[in-house]
């Protein structure tokens, strides 16, 4: 059996395998992300939330993708029709393939590449195009100012983000995200990095056009924004991005920030649950803090978004990685050699 | 087999998106297909084992600079019929400009084969147990240093002209000064008169900080909540 897994077919197999063991539980976690948020919502606002669908109303995220399926596909007349079906394509497929080097365990992910980071990063600020081109191919006002204030947001933060990740890959001396885990055996980078930690996760927001953030979709000002004119299926699309690309916003935090895999301490009662499970959990803890930003912050002007970008983050991101830098260099602490 | 197969389609899908980079009717098309070009140069970088140049690529080119083009062509109102007659009168000039860098390319390519000392040139391999994130850094940043720096200078120089250039003073915009906002404190806003039942208020009961000497003059509706106040 193991010599079949080395012939073409049997590699082939193999990753069709593994890249299903991945996005099955993703999308699973994806449909109960949506049910978690309403659930987490209501609880804030002493509400009851979803119940009727299924025990607690578990099956109400099948039931809703049940009626998106029903619906029409509607395109608006003066739509562009081939990028109009692109585009929500385009956002599903980038949240889905950064899931390739995400490592859930020590050596355990489909590809251990040298710069994961990196092809995180470039993934992550591809992610912007699928709601430019749904904006600008819906051929609507509202559409079209959602899609430039996501554009312009998602710019702006990625710079921050960027800072944020060199300064970790300062610590590491790696670009491979098993080695930046594995740097982190002594200490988590949330501790020693506490503002970057905290830069990075407020980033992580805005890159994800998540609430206080959340001004591309703005309800009470330009409707729903970007996808105002998608229906059905395309718009499950978007919907199921948007929560895939929380989902790895959170993975990503935890890798860089709060040591993948690894258990709290490495000392008895901790180490019982095997690696994956830690994730998993860290993973549901960074969720929550989402959904729970969500239940307590209001939206934030527009004017006030681009100046925390630019003129905050950016500014303490940079100071932060020359003192992180200096200080390594000082220490003579710096990681030598390295991939 | 499968290197030569995905080189292939990487080659053949980037000369044809290029293609149609500069023939597709609609500049937004042109935009997005410039974008696909990017994205299979990534591919073909990291088919020739260069994976910190293509991530680069996608990050710095896809990432952000076409995402500036993608907005201003989206804004932009343009006249397709203009543009399609400029075509006629730039063609010889594009044409020229196409041929000289295709001879050009062609002449580096030979100089591997005509002049025995560049090959040694080109020969600068990393060493064998260091990727080559690690050996562009040492190249750059260590053996480099002094040109790369120069060449953030020239950028800076850059960034600073754009900004002089475009820099004007907007006197009627109102800023938000969120330290002044801070700074304000219950004392100095707020001032609670003890009264008599029916006596009515002699005082405004809640003032405004004053406003700064240079800032435009108070708004019309601050007034009417002060005389609003006194007709109680």
């Amino acid at each position: 059996m193991a010599g079949f897994f080395q012939t073409p077919l049997g590699v082939l197999i193999l990753w069709v395998l593994e890249t299903l063991a991945i996005l099955v539980p993703l999308l699973i976690g994806v449909a109960y992300a949506t049910y978690a948020e309403r659930k987490i919502l209501a609880a804030i606002q002493l509400r009851k939330g979803p119940n009727v669908v299924g025990w607690w109303g578990l099956l109400q995220a099948f039931a809703d993708a049940g009626k998106m399926l029903m619906k029409e596909t509607i395109i608006p007349t003066g739509a562009n029709r081939v990028l109009f079906l692109l585009a929500p394509m385009i956002t599903f497929v980038l949240a889905m393939i950064s899931w390739a080097v995400i490592p859930v365990n020590d050596g355990w992910a489909i590809a251990k590449i040298n710069v994961g980071v990196l092809y995180l990063f470039a993934i992550s600020s591809l992610g912007v195009y699928g709601i430019i081109i749904a904006g600008w191919a819906s051929n609507s006002k509202y559409a079209f100012l959602g899609a430039l204030r996501s554009a312009a947001q998602m710019v702006s933060y990625e710079v921050s983000i960027g800072f944020v990740m060199v300064s970790v890959l300062l610590c590491v001396g790696s670009l491979n995200l098993n080695d930046i885990v594995l740097a982190q055996r002594h200490i988590w980078f949330c501790i020693p990095l506490l503002p970057m930690f905290i830069v990075f996760f407020i980033s992580g927001l805005a890159e994800t056009n998540r609430s206080p953030f959340d001004l591309p979709e703005g309800e009470s000002e330009i409707v729903a924004g970007f996808f105002v004119e998608y229906s059905a299926m395309a718009f499950a699309l978007f919907f199921l991005g948007e929560y895939a690309n929380m989902f790895l916003m959170s993975a990503m935090t935890s890798i860089l920030f709060l040591g993948g895999w690894l258990a709290p301490f490495g000392i008895a009662p901790f180490t019982w649950l095997p690696g994956p499970i830690w994730f998993i959990l860290k993973i549901l803890l960074c969720m929550f803090v989402f959904i729970w930003v969500r239940g307590t912050f209001p939206r934030y002007r527009y004017d006030q978004l681009m100046r925390l970008g630019w003129k905050v983050f950016l500014p303490l991101s940079l100071f932060w990685l020359v003192l992180t830098a200096g200080f390594l260099m000082a220490m003579g602490w710096l990681p030598q050699g390295g991939a | 087999m499968i290197t030569m197969i995905a080189f292939y389609v990487f080659a053949a899908i980037l000369i044809a998106s290029a293609t149609l980079v500069v023939s597709a009717r609609n500049p937004v098309h042109s935009v997005l297909f410039l974008i696909l070009a990017f994205f299979n140069a990534a591919g073909l970088f990291l088919l020739s084992g260069a994976e910190f140049l293509a991530m680069i690529l996608v990050i710095v080119y896809v990432g952000a600079v076409a995402v500036l083009f993608l907005f201003v062509v989206m804004m932009l109102d343009v006249n397709f019929v203009a543009m399609r007659e400029g075509v006629q009168r730039y063609a010889p000039i594009g044409a020229t400009i196409g041929l000289v860098l295709f001879v050009e390319l062609l002449m580096v390519m030979g100089a591997w084969r005509y002049a025995p000392s560049v090959s040694v040139l080109r020969a600068a391999p990393a060493p064998a147990n260091v990727s080559n994130t690690a050996a562009l850094g040492e190249l750059i940043y260590t053996h480099d240093i002094l040109l790369f720096q120069l060449a953030g200078m020239v950028l800076l120089v850059a960034m600073i002209g754009a900004i002089v250039l475009t820099l004007r003073d907007r006197t009627i915009s109102r800023r938000q000064v969120i330290a002044r906002q801070v700074a304000r404190r219950a004392e100095t806003t707020l001032e609670l008169v003890p009264m008599a039942l029916d006596a009515g208020v002699p005082v405004p009961s809640f003032r405004r900080p004053l406003p700064e000497p240079v800032a435009s003059p108070e708004p019309a509706s601050h007034h009417g909540a002060l005389h609003h106040g006194e007709e109680h």
